[in-house]
């Protein structure tokens, strides 16, 4: 089936070009002294000194959270490494000196370059230890080096510089001193 | 002074009066474009080049462009008739800025014996000289588009220049209604004939007596026909970005590439000027003769109190709206203060017009100084008519669509050149009666 659309018909003095222009000429102008007389009007955004404000909910650079004690709360336990679509993620584990800690990450690079913003990490990290809500969403560098975020990077932030967004209901940390082998695990550790 | 000196001296002053209108207008219009545009698409516009932070509303922008301009390198390449491709850009700029030294731009004054003309070159055949000159521009666009040896450039050159040569003739046959109107070629004849009220027929109408109440057909034509011969919008197919790379100039850089920007600029101002001499009545002020003037010169100055009383006010609120938009904004020291101080000195500037007027009307005036009063008036006139084609140039721009190629030819030869004539045989008709 074949549908034939109908041009619109054009009727009366539209029909000559020059009362078309004249009409288009009349928006126009409109436009010209409506921005000459309201310039305060104007859509404009002033861009870098006067930027909109960021949503709560971009995803900007990324941040590795702390603990009370200013060590990361990674476990480097490759989650999010091994989620990641674009391979920007490159840990590597070291053993911890903290008893109640496993693996603790010794490196943790991204590569700004190949990352490509999705948030997959975030999604994946079982203790919350990585975040892109860092309000950073332009970024420049010199040379590649400078697009890697090492771990010194990441945690060169303070907590309480990035409030979250409303409704943002973290999970939990794991509590590993109200587990089931809490008390023998205590003991095994003191020996 | 002996007759030939002053003759000489007359035609140096006016010959640089006239050659300097357009060079002085390009720099404006570059800037007029680029802020009608934001104007009309609802933005802000250039505002970003700045000295320690003074802006001038965005004209450091056409200072920026220059040294940029000057500063890149002149690719001449290999494939190009070096010769050909050397004169084209200065063809065009020439023949950009030879026309008006055919148009008056005041009345002739007379000093002691002597007539000073504001006119570089009254020749017998006036006006058809001066369309024999722009004739001429298209041989730029032609030159570079072959000598470039580019299939881009051979395009947009062939479009542009058929679609040049097609409207000139709906161009010509307007004219020729406005020589049949007038019964003259001389271009100071025609202006001279436009002063006064409007009068058809013995009745008096409460209007101008300009060319464009007498011959509004042509007036409409010869302006179309005007936007076609300097290859601006809606008639711009030469640039045709999206077909062809940018046309005629595809292989130009650097200066050269300025030159033909230039001249696409100093052609549109003197398209409008010719438009506003033939048409709006060029130098005459409405309503009123030279003579007129000249016998009540205080009235005379007080009318250009006045006006420019008007011209400061009305720009000095503007500037000061924008001045508080921009100090919102902008955070430099100067540029906080940039914009108010220029609108408190337009404010102060017609606060003095307002304390000038009981002092002009009191004042004694010996025949010269009159005499150069009104030509003053009637400069400021010409410039002023001529500066709202100049918007509407603009304005048409970031209106109007482009034409396609068939649809331009179809209204070049088979709408303005039948209209033309059809007005050429009216015109005919009712002066026989």
């Amino acid at each position: 089936m074949v549908k034939v659309v109908k041009r619109p018909e054009v009727k009366g003095l539209r029909q000559f070009y020059l009362v078309e222009v004249l009409i288009g000429l009349y928006t126009t102008l409109r436009h010209v002294i409506r921005n000459l007389i309201y310039p305060e009007k104007l859509p404009t955004v002033i861009y870098p000194e006067k930027p909109k404000p960021i949503p709560a909910a971009t995803r900007g650079l990324h941040r590795l959270m702390k603990r009370e004690d200013g060590s990361p709360r990674c476990t480097a336990c490759m989650l999010c490494a091994t989620n990641c679509p674009a391979f920007c993620i490159h840990i590597k584990a070291a053993e911890s000196d903290d008893p109640y800690i496993e693996k603790y990450p010794e490196r943790f690079d991204i590569d700004l370059l190949r990352c490509v913003f999705c948030g997959l990490c975030v999604e994946a990290c079982p203790l919350d230890a990585i975040r892109m809500d860092m309000p950073i969403i332009s970024f420049t560098g010199y040379t590649r080096q400078d697009f890697i975020l090492t771990k010194e990077k990441l945690l060169d932030h303070d907590n309480s510089d990035f409030p979250h967004a409303p409704n943002y209901n973290p999970p939990k940390p794991l509590d590993i001193t109200h587990g089931p082998h809490h008390n023998e695990f205590l003991s095994r550790i003191k020996k | 002074m002996d007759p030939i000196t002053f003759e000489v001296i007359n035609i140096v002053i006016v010959a640089l009066l006239a050659w300097g209108i357009p060079l002085q207008f390009i720099p404006l219009m570059i800037w007029l474009e680029r802020k009608g545009a934001a104007i009309i698409q609802d933005r802000i516009g250039p505002i970003r080049a700045n000295i320690g932070g003074i802006r001038l509303f965005g004209f450091l922008h056409n200072i920026a462009d220059v040294i940029k301009l000057l500063f890149k390198e002149d690719v001449i390449p290999n494939h190009v008739y070096r010769f050909y491709y050397f004169l084209a850009p200065f063809w065009s700029m020439t023949i950009a800025l030879i026309p008006l030294m055919l148009v008056p731009f005041a009345a002739p004054i007379t000093i002691g014996e002597n007539v000073f003309r504001f006119q570089v070159a009254t020749y017998q055949s006036g006006i058809l000289l001066l369309f024999a000159i722009t004739g001429l521009g298209v041989y730029g666009i032609i030159l570079a588009a072959w000598s470039s040896n580019n299939k881009y450039s051979l395009l947009g050159g062939l479009r542009s220049s058929a679609q040049m040569i097609s409207y000139e003739l709906g161009m010509g046959l307007s004219i020729v209604a406005i020589l049949m109107t007038y019964q003259d070629v001389q271009i100071q004849n025609i202006v001279e004939a436009q002063s006064g009220f409007l009068k058809v027929f013995g009745i008096t109408f409460p209007l101008p007596n300009w060319g464009m109440f007498l011959q509004p057909i042509a007036f409409i034509t010869f302006v179309v026909a005007a936007f076609a011969e300097t290859n601006r919008t809606p008639f711009d197919l030469a640039e045709g970005e999206a077909e062809i790379v940018a046309g005629y100039h595809t292989e130009y850089s650097s200066f050269k590439f300025a030159l033909f920007f230039m001249a696409e600029y100093a052609n549109m101002v003197v398209a409008s000027i010719v438009i506003a001499t033939l048409f709006l009545g060029g130098y005459q002020v409405p309503f009123f003769t030279t003579e007129e003037l000249r016998a009540n010169p205080q009235y005379t100055l007080t009318a250009m109190l006045v006006l420019g009383i008007l011209t400061f006010l009305i720009l000095g609120f503007l500037v000061y709206k924008r001045a508080k938009y921009i100090s919102v904004h902008f955070p430099e020291p100067l540029g906080k203060k940039e914009y108010f101080f220029i609108s408190y000195a337009l404010f102060v500037l017609a606060i003095l017009f307002v304390i000038l007027i009981p002092v002009v009307l009191n004042l004694e005036y010996n025949d010269l100084a009159s005499q150069i009063i009104v030509a003053v008036f009637q400069l400021t006139m010409i410039l002023a008519k001529a500066s709202i084609f100049l918007w509407l140039y603009v304005h048409v721009r970031w209106t109007l669509p482009r034409f396609r190629y068939d649809q331009l030819m179809n209204m070049g030869w088979k709408l303005m050149l039948p209209i033309s004539l059809l007005n050429v045989i009216i015109t005919g008709i009712v002066i026989a009666l």
